[in-house]
């Protein structure tokens, strides 16, 4: 356990302390502002997130990718009585999703202006971000779910203050729904501790590695338990069929709102599978496994085909979101190396190319104050550049090798069909349909003539062009050489998979056979000596 | 000089990132000079890797390039990585030719056009992504070639945007080989589940050892994806509809290059075939020939000129997995090589034509053209013939050797086909005779309806001849690249030998019965065109005797698809989104609002419930905070 927490003695600087608490620092103070500065209050947001940012930048060069534990580590004592400290730190599988984090705020909060209420708007931004970075970094169960529970609150208020029509109910519904799934998994995690205590003879400890390590618990307290965190991270996800507060959620929040919430937020629970519900529970995770590959095939065909039937723009990005979960979801239980990175890939690249898609979807509706598909149409021929940026991110979301989605993708159903065939077959299906519901839509906003406001819609602003280019270059990146993000995860990853191996009886990770032959030197040659026979196949 | 493979794909690339840079500075016509110079060093660079493959040793002909590692998870790695051997560098030679051509014809095609850079940027992404696939040392890169060409194919059939045919045409076409590359997809999961590589040279090299069970999913599966790609039945759906793009996006992708990588994929893949049961190549010369009779059943009533040529591509392509099927890969490598340039020519010529008749192409209105057309009547008859089947004429020469195959593997086979390629003659020749023969009706009357403007055909501009006329002689000749009188003049087969590992069909027909089939197949073409010349030349019998309305509806099977999915299936996708609506969102619902009802209390502070437990939240969060920095000593 302690080789797993040993802190690189080459970093002083506390990171993680540093993440979570320089946004909260900046939100308290753009709340100290006075009245009459608002205005200052985007700039001292911008500021602060890309300081944030900088930082997981200096933490993915610093980050040494043969070390298959957590890095940066910060230990503070904290409830020295209940066993609960400030625990957190930084391994191959949360690295990525701390930088896409970073680098996702700043880029919402410049993309955007709310209308009004700037001052709490940008507060909540930042709250938002120590809350998700809180998650990402925290190795302590305690931690993990005040920050968890936390971030609830400020998309509560951006969704309810700042968001369309219909926003007060969208809220609400967000907030009750993930709540519900929460307060399960506390009474998971308080039974988990104290049973961990009991079992052991030992303190009551919160450390998620402690824990994890020992694996103290019986087999049905930990399958019970595991069923409590599973049912948190499932709303969170959202998994079918507990889906629906994610459609209205996403589409009555402002944009910067449905950036953060899809390309961050989701990803809690999908990190939260993998950090504690494979960690924490191997056996319950090999036992589950088959129930969560069917909810998550089931997932990527549902929410494609209803996807297809949106009327409503930005609703159908956030259906596309159900299916691109579902692989996620897939890649985890297949518990396999390759499902896995799948996974993780998957969840960095639909942060971009759905962040980007709700960015663009978001420009629109400031120019056409609509998001009815209906109403829209042709505006190829009135902003080409937005019409093409649209075509590369949609093309990156349809999963177009080499583009950044098609790699996730790809390595969730191979990991996936090396554990279960079937299961792997009917969710490659999955590509077909998205291809449909994302070049329909495509079809119908973009193409044909163009009338009315459509023929007179703006192109793309240099500002907001801007603003594409990281996520114009992170799609060609991690679709052309997503080697360098692959090896910083595989150690952890691999050291996950070994964990589960060891833990489960009977349980080894599902790989593929070795039948291959060396090479072209290997196949005979046939001669070309005249009549020479050929060989017929059976 | 094989090291050089790298440039072959490089300059296209090249073109592509100027374009996308500088495409609206270039502007008409040094985008399109640009482009076409580029696809020129590609030609160049692929010449020089065909003579340093040449120069080396027969069995030494296969050289591999890794640039660097790609995609590496646990035990699976795939690099970015070239492989240059015989079958890849046939395809290239070919490829990067005929594109070279269809580029420079496109200058004068798009002459005009708003979007002519943006035309040329789409050729090159085209055109390297094609070399990709062709040029890939592993599936995965072929994949990528793939996917790539299916999308340049989508953005150039809606090149043309704002009318909403073009755009469903493009979505139809990504759509349909979207369930093509699915079984593409389950067979690199099948491929890497089974050797542990889907490199070729690893995995080739394994497939002896492997199952025959095995190997007939692989072989299936990549049958499927390239059904999607190459247009059989039940998949060809799309190819029709693709006329919709510009007519040299016609020529080059949709009849020359990519639609023949499904043919090009079973071919790589021959070790693996060849451990696969029977009946599984027997599917696909069976799916082959059924495609070759439909498809060509379906052009001898089309009026479009562009719609016979594209159900003619389907048929013939049709004519090339029966090819495949019977084991005969060098004659499917043939005719996919004669066809390449006889169905180019035939394309852009039929681009002159619609391009001299101001967009006018139905061929109803046609007629007489080659007297004003001289240059394109010239060049498409010399495709006319090539396609035909008459002698010498290079399609001559590679039909017969796909019929000779069928003739050995299964006689019945062999008569279907037969009569595909007499309907070919037929149809070839009714549209040869309608367009540049008989009396001129430019200004017909069709359907109560005349053209708009008077219409003065011309000749077309020069850069759109050139091709034309190079084509014609390579249409013309290609024929002596595998000729079959002696094995040394079997050229192709003996330099394609490598890539079959003895794979290669051995025919067991006396050279007297060569002689008979080719002379029975030399009457049937020659029949073919009597029988168009006694209908549309010399009007002995009414068309309506074999356009049959239901040939010219493509027996109905489009109509029928797209009545299911518009009904059915978009009655179930619809249902299924109600269902989400109202059966899982309302149970949601439903006990938000039974826990409304149910609590007086509740019901008092229900609006205001959600908000104080945030704020709850919230403060809680704030108390925990300040306890933590009371407590820490940094």
């Amino acid at each position: 356990m302690s080789l797993i927490l040993a802190s690189s003695d080459a970093v002083t600087f506390p990171v993680a302390p540093a993440l979570v608490l320089l946004p909260l620092l900046g939100a308290v103070a753009i709340a100290l502002l006075p009245k009459r500065h608002f205005e200052q209050a985007k700039n001292l947001a911008l500021v602060v997130s890309t300081v944030v940012g900088a930082i997981t930048l200096w933490v993915l060069f610093e980050f040494d990718q043969a070390d298959a534990g957590f890095q940066f580590v910060s230990e503070q004592s904290w409830i020295d009585s209940l066993g609960i400290s400030w625990l957190a730190g930084i391994d191959g599988i949360s690295l990525f999703l701390v930088v896409l984090s970073g680098l996702l705020f700043p880029l919402a909060i410049v993309a955007v202006d709310p209308g009004h209420d700037h001052k709490a708007y940008y507060a909540w931004l930042l709250v938002l971000e120590a809350g998700c970075l809180g998650v990402f970094v925290a190795l302590d169960l305690f931690m993990f779910f005040v920050f968890f529970e936390i971030v609830l609150v400020p998309m509560y208020f951006l969704i309810g203050k700042w968001g369309h029509a219909n926003r007060e109910y969208a809220a609400t519904k967000f907030f009750l729904y993930t709540m519900f799934g929460s307060a399960l998994m506390l009474v998971g995690i308080v039974s988990l501790v104290s049973l961990h205590a009991s079992e052991t003879g030992g303190d009551l400890t919160f450390n998620l590695v402690t824990i994890a390590e020992t694996q103290a618990l019986g087999t049905n307290a930990a399958r019970f338990i595991f069923l409590t965190f599973a049912l948190a991270f499932a709303v969170k996800v959202p998994m079918f069929p507990l889906h629906t507060w994610l459609p209205d959620a996403h589409t009555e929040a402002p944009t910067a709102g449905s950036v953060i919430l899809a390309g961050v937020m989701l990803k809690l629970g999908t990190y939260g599978f993998i950090r504690f519900g494979l960690y924490l529970f191997p056996e319950a995770s090999v036992w589950f496994a088959p129930v969560m590959i069917t909810l998550g095939v089931i997932g990527i065909i549902y929410g494609a085909v209803v996807a297809t039937m949106q009327k409503d723009l930005k609703r159908l990005v956030a259906y596309s979101s159900v299916a691109h979960l579902g692989f996620i979801i897939i890649g985890t239980f297949a518990l396999n190396v390759q499902g896995i990175e799948g996974g993780i890939l998957q969840m960095v690249n639909h942060g971009i190319s759905t962040g980007a898609l709700f960015l663009l979807v978001g420009w629109i509706y400031e120019r056409r104050h609509t998001r009815q598909i209906a109403e829209l149409g042709g505006l190829q021929k009135s902003a080409p550049i937005m019409a093409a940026v649209f075509t590369l991110v949609m093309l990156s979301s349809i999963g177009l090798p080499g583009l950044n989605g098609f790699v996730g993708e790809f390595l969730i159903l191979l990991g996936t069909f090396t554990a279960h065939r079937w299961w792997a077959v009917v969710a490659t299906s999955g590509v077909i349909l998205a291809a449909l519901y994302l070049l329909w839509a495509y079809q119908r906003v973009f193409h044909g003539p163009a009338e009315g406001e459509n023929a007179e819609m703006e192109d793309l602003k240099w500002s907001e062009g801007f603003i594409m280019i990281p996520f114009i270059v992170a799609i060609f990146f991690m679709g052309i050489y997503p080697k360098p993000v692959i090896e910083r995860m595989e150690p952890a990853v691999e050291r996950l998979v070994a964990h589960i191996e060891t833990n489960v009886e009977g349980f080894t990770e599902p790989v593929a056979k070795q039948g291959a032959g060396n090479g072209f030197g290997d196949l005979e040659v046939e001669s070309s000596e005249p009549g020479a026979e050929g060989e017929k196949h059976e | 000089m094989v090291e050089l493979v790298w440039l072959i794909p490089a300059f296209p690339l090249l073109g592509f990132l100027v374009l996308l840079v500088a495409g609206r500075k270039l502007g008409e016509p040094g985008a399109g000079i640009f482009a076409t110079l580029m696809m020129g060093g590609s030609f160049l660079s692929a010449v020089a890797v065909f003579a340093g493959l040449v120069d080396r040793n027969e069995s030494d002909r296969f050289y591999e390039l890794t640039l660097f590692e790609w995609i590496p998870s646990g035990d699976f790695s795939v690099d970015v990585g070239f492989l240059a051997d015989p079958l890849a560098i046939t395809m290239t030679l070919f490829i990067t030719g005929i594109a070279t051509l269809i580029h420079l014809y496109s200058i004068g095609y798009m002459h005009g056009d708003a979007n002519f850079s943006k035309f040329f940027l789409y050729l090159n992404l085209f055109a390297f992504s094609m070399l990709m696939l062709v040029l890939g040392n592993n599936l995965l890169l072929t994949f990528l070639g793939w996917e790539g060409v299916g999308t340049c194919s989508y953005l150039l059939i809606s090149f043309w945007f704002t009318d909403e045919a073009n755009a469903s045409a493009g979505k139809k076409a990504f759509v349909t080989n979207r369930v093509g590359d699915f079984g593409f997809m389950i067979a690199m999961f099948l491929a890497f589940f089974t050797f542990g590589s889907i490199n070729y040279g690893e995995m080739l090299s394994g497939a002896p050892g492997m199952a025959a069970g095995t190997a007939t999913a692989i072989t299936l599966l990549l049958f499927l994806g390239a059904a999607g790609k190459s247009a059989q039945f039940p998949l060809y759906l799309w190819l029709p509809d693709a006329m919709a793009g510009p007519t040299p996006v016609s020529a080059l992708i949709h009849a020359a290059t990519m639609v023949t990588s499904g043919i090009y994929l079973l071919t790589r893949v021959n070790p693996i075939i060849a451990q696969a049961n029977g009946w599984a190549p027997d599917i696909i010369m069976w799916v082959g020939l059924f495609t070759a009779l439909f498809a060509a059943s379906i052009a001898v009533a089309q009026k479009d000129i562009k719609k016979v040529l594209a159900f003619s591509t389907v048929s013939q392509l049709g004519f090339m997995f029966v090819a495949v099927g019977s084991g005969v890969y060098v004659a499917a490598i043939f005719h996919m090589i004669t066809h390449a340039f006889f169905k180019a020519l035939l394309f852009l010529g039929a681009g002159s034509v619609i391009h001299g008749m101001h967009d006018e192409q139905d061929m109803r209105r046609y007629g007489a053209l080659h007297k004003v057309m001289p240059v394109t009547a010239f060049t498409f008859i010399i495709g006319w013939l090539a396609i035909a089947g008459v002698p010498p004429f290079s399609g001559f020469w590679s039909k017969d050797e796909i019929l000779l195959g069928a003739y050995n593997e299964n006689k019945v086979a062999w008569v279907l086909l037969l009569v595909a390629a007499v309907m070919t003659a037929f149809y070839m020749s009714r549209l040869v005779f309608m367009t540049f023969f008989g009396p001129a009706r430019w200004d017909a009357e069709i359907d109560g309806e005349v053209p708009e403007h008077e219409i003065h055909p011309h000749e077309s501009p020069k850069t759109m001849l050139l091709p034309l006329v190079v084509l014609a002689g390579l249409a013309a000749a290609g024929g002596a690249m595998n000729l079959p009188f002696t094995h040394s003049l079997k050229r192709l087969e003996i330099w394609l030998e490598p890539s079959l590992f003895g794979n290669e069909q051995h025919i067991n027909v006396a050279a007297g019965t060569k002689w008979g089939l080719a002379i029975i197949a030399v009457v049937g073409a020659l029949s073919g065109v009597a029988g168009a010349a006694w209908i549309y030349l010399k009007h002995k019998a009414p068309a309506s005797l074999v356009e049959k309305p239901i040939m010219e509806a493509g027996w109905g099977y489009d109509t029928a698809v797209s009545n299911f999915m518009g009904g059915s299936g978009r009655k179930a996708f619809d249902a299924t989104t109600r269902f989400d609506e109202t059966i899982i969102d309302g149970v949601v619902n439903g006990a938000g609002s039974v826990v409304k009802e149910s609590g007086t209390l509740l019901a008092k502070l229900q609006t205001g419930y959600v908000r104080s437990s945030a704020v709850g939240i919230a403060g809680g969060a704030v108390a925990l905070v300040v306890y933590f920095l009371a407590r820490t000593s940094f």
